[in-house]
């Protein structure tokens, strides 16, 4: 059994993983640190305060920052809300729906927004708004997010649909269910936590989307990424720092809650 | 995750039989809509002629990737020659994105392998603390990066008090500043791919090569590496791809000489060149050469699966 082990075991590989860590999370927590900093300058410590979180709320750019935090708050809910929708169906069809015409392209389709890259995507986008004179602004945001969302909210919910049987929904049926039955009050409450996580995480992909939003919005409006990013411009300021930090907790929390609702599945399976 | 595909395996099941066509439509209505179809209008615009200040005039012509190939002197009536300073930009980008890659694999890989040899729920709260950077706002962890490596930042601040430099390093704005700024992006991408195939190794095999006297180097270069492989590759696919195309890492952390792609099309677009088809031309020399770059992976992957 020691042999075993050790055959698992290689020397320098503890120490990496601490430095992968260690360098995924330092710069991170220095901007979290340095958020509280009370003081002008980004570089001298001068102890610690909340002034630039009241600065952020209250401050001389808080208006600007509040209508962008409401555009993004919009945007990333129509559009995970949307995205996990259309996922939620898509999963049904790739995976409970047997064979159909162009079920391979299909599989393709849902994943193509991860095989081009990002910048492309906006470019193209924008010329297609363009083109059909289309006027920049939300609407065109939103329809944006969406296409992007859809794969990440797809991944964990034909996850989760993947690992339950069929047997439950085949035993309503032969109670004499609708399929619409069996699928509102057998498949999907299973597979709730699978929706759940993929609508967090599509909200998150959403909520940080920085390139194609910056290409597709129109001129004036502005979301949370596209204003800290225009802020940024002008130079890194101590409220770039707490505002940086607020969007990070909400981040983390809701890909938390994505993977405690996940896992909380999984348990009572 | 993250990138990662779902394989439909139980194809068998078909509750639904019949309506898969209609449950995929709003896919197809979506991504067809908003994606499909503005990449073929892309193409299409890079064939048009540029009109000053963006937009474009519908006449067919090649300028845009004249323009990007050839250079014809001032009045565009010299023989023509090679343009090199867009080769140069993408050069730099591949050469960017394949150092940022390498560094991701060195410290990608052993923690992917430390992760994947831990027991139960300490696995997984490891995976979890990899995981969550990636779904930090890019944007942030971008300007994260250019705060810590400041000429005045902590990074230097720290090694100057420590008395390990008496002069601040002069980082930001380098080549370095970028290929730091691309692996730190996207460096959960590495770990999660190896990770996976990591977990389904077989541990049999190395005692197997322990027991016919193979050192542990011999193993893991003759045993485990062509074993994970598939798992190494599609982990430099997803550092590498969106590293290609990244315009964040570039625009924040680099400076003129660092530009990459990203800059150069997007400097057609927001910026002060405006030329629509030469950023439609550039972008679809961008997507192909992902496209070559994926039809490899697949071609591997399935070679794999024969083999």
């Amino acid at each position: 059994m020691a042999k075993k082990l050790d055959l698992r075991r290689f020397p320098g590989f503890l120490p990496m993983t601490w430095l992968c860590l260690f360098l995924l999370y330092a710069p991170l927590i220095i901007v979290m640190i340095y958020s509280f900093n009370d003081s002008n300058s980004i570089t001298q410590w001068g102890g610690v305060s909340l002034r630039w979180y009241k600065d952020v709320f209250w401050g001389l750019e808080a208006e600007k920052f509040k209508l962008a935090a409401i555009h993004s708050l919009i945007i990333a809910v129509a559009a995970a809300t949307v995205s996990t929708t259309i996922a939620t169906m898509a999963a049904t069809a790739m995976l409970r729906a047997g064979r159909f015409r162009g079920k391979s392209i299909s599989f393709a389709l849902i994943n193509l927004p991860l095989m081009v890259p990002e910048i492309v995507t906006a470019v193209a986008t924008l010329i297609f708004f363009s083109t059909i004179g289309f006027t920049t602004g939300l609407t065109t945001i939103l329809m944006a997010h969406i296409v992007f969302c859809v794969p990440f909210a797809y991944l964990p919910i034909a996850a989760r649909m993947q690992g339950i049987e069929d047997v439950y929904e085949q035993a309503a049926l032969d109670l004499y269910a609708t399929r619409y039955q069996a699928f509102r009050l057998i498949l999907l409450p299973l597979m709730a936590p699978g929706v759940i996580s993929g609508f967090l995480l599509a909200f998150i992909i959403s909520l940080d989307d920085f390139i194609i939003t910056n290409f597709v919005k129109g001129a004036g409006i502005e979301t949370l990424p596209t204003a800290i990013f225009g802020a940024v411009k002008q130079g890194i300021k101590p409220n770039i720092m707490a505002i940086s930090t607020l969007l990070l907790l909400v981040s983390v929390v809701f890909v938390t809650l994505s993977y405690l609702v996940g896992r909380m599945g999984q348990n009572k399976k | 995750m993250a990138g990662g595909m779902v394989k439909s395996e139980n194809t068998n099941t078909s509750t639904y039989a019949g309506l898969g066509g209609w449950l995929i439509l709003p896919t197809w209505l979506v991504i067809g809509f908003f994606l499909l179809l503005p990449v073929g209008i892309m193409l299409i615009y890079s064939f048009l002629t540029k009109e000053f200040r963006g937009g474009v005039i519908w006449d067919f012509t090649f300028a845009a990737y004249d323009q990007f190939f050839f250079d014809r002197g001032l009045f565009g009536d010299d023989p023509a020659k090679i343009e090199w300073t867009y080769i140069k930009i993408f050069w730099r980008s591949i050469w960017q994105a394949g150092i940022a890659t390498i560094f991701c694999l060195i410290i990608g890989f052993p923690t992917a392998w430390f992760i994947a040899t831990r027991t139960g729920s300490n696995r997984s709260i490891w995976l979890f603390l990899i995981t969550i950077p990636y779904w930090v706002n890019l944007l942030i962890r971008t300007i994260s990066m250019k705060f810590l490596i400041r000429d005045t930042g902590p990074l230097n601040e720290w090694l100057m008090s420590m008395g390990v430099i008496s002069e601040p390093i002069h980082m930001i704005n380098t080549n370095f500043a970028v290929q730091l700024g691309l692996f730190y992006s996207y460096l959960p991408f590495m770990v999660l791919p190896i990770y996976a195939s990591v977990e389904r190794y077989n541990f049999a095999l190395s005692e197997a090569a322990a027991d016919l006297y193979a050192s542990r180097l011999t193993t893991l270069r003759q045993i485990i590496l062509p074993t994970v492989k598939p798992g190494i590759i599609a982990g430099c696919i997803l550092v590498f791809v969106p590293s290609l195309g990244a315009f964040l890492a570039p625009d924040l952390l680099g400076g003129a000489k660092t530009f990459m792609i990203g800059s150069l099309i997007e400097e057609q677009f927001k910026g002060n060149a405006g030329n629509w088809p030469f950023g439609a031309a550039v972008s679809m020399i961008l997507l192909s050469l992902v496209l070559i770059v994926l039809t490899y992976y697949a071609r591997q992957q399935s070679k794999a699966e024969q083999g």
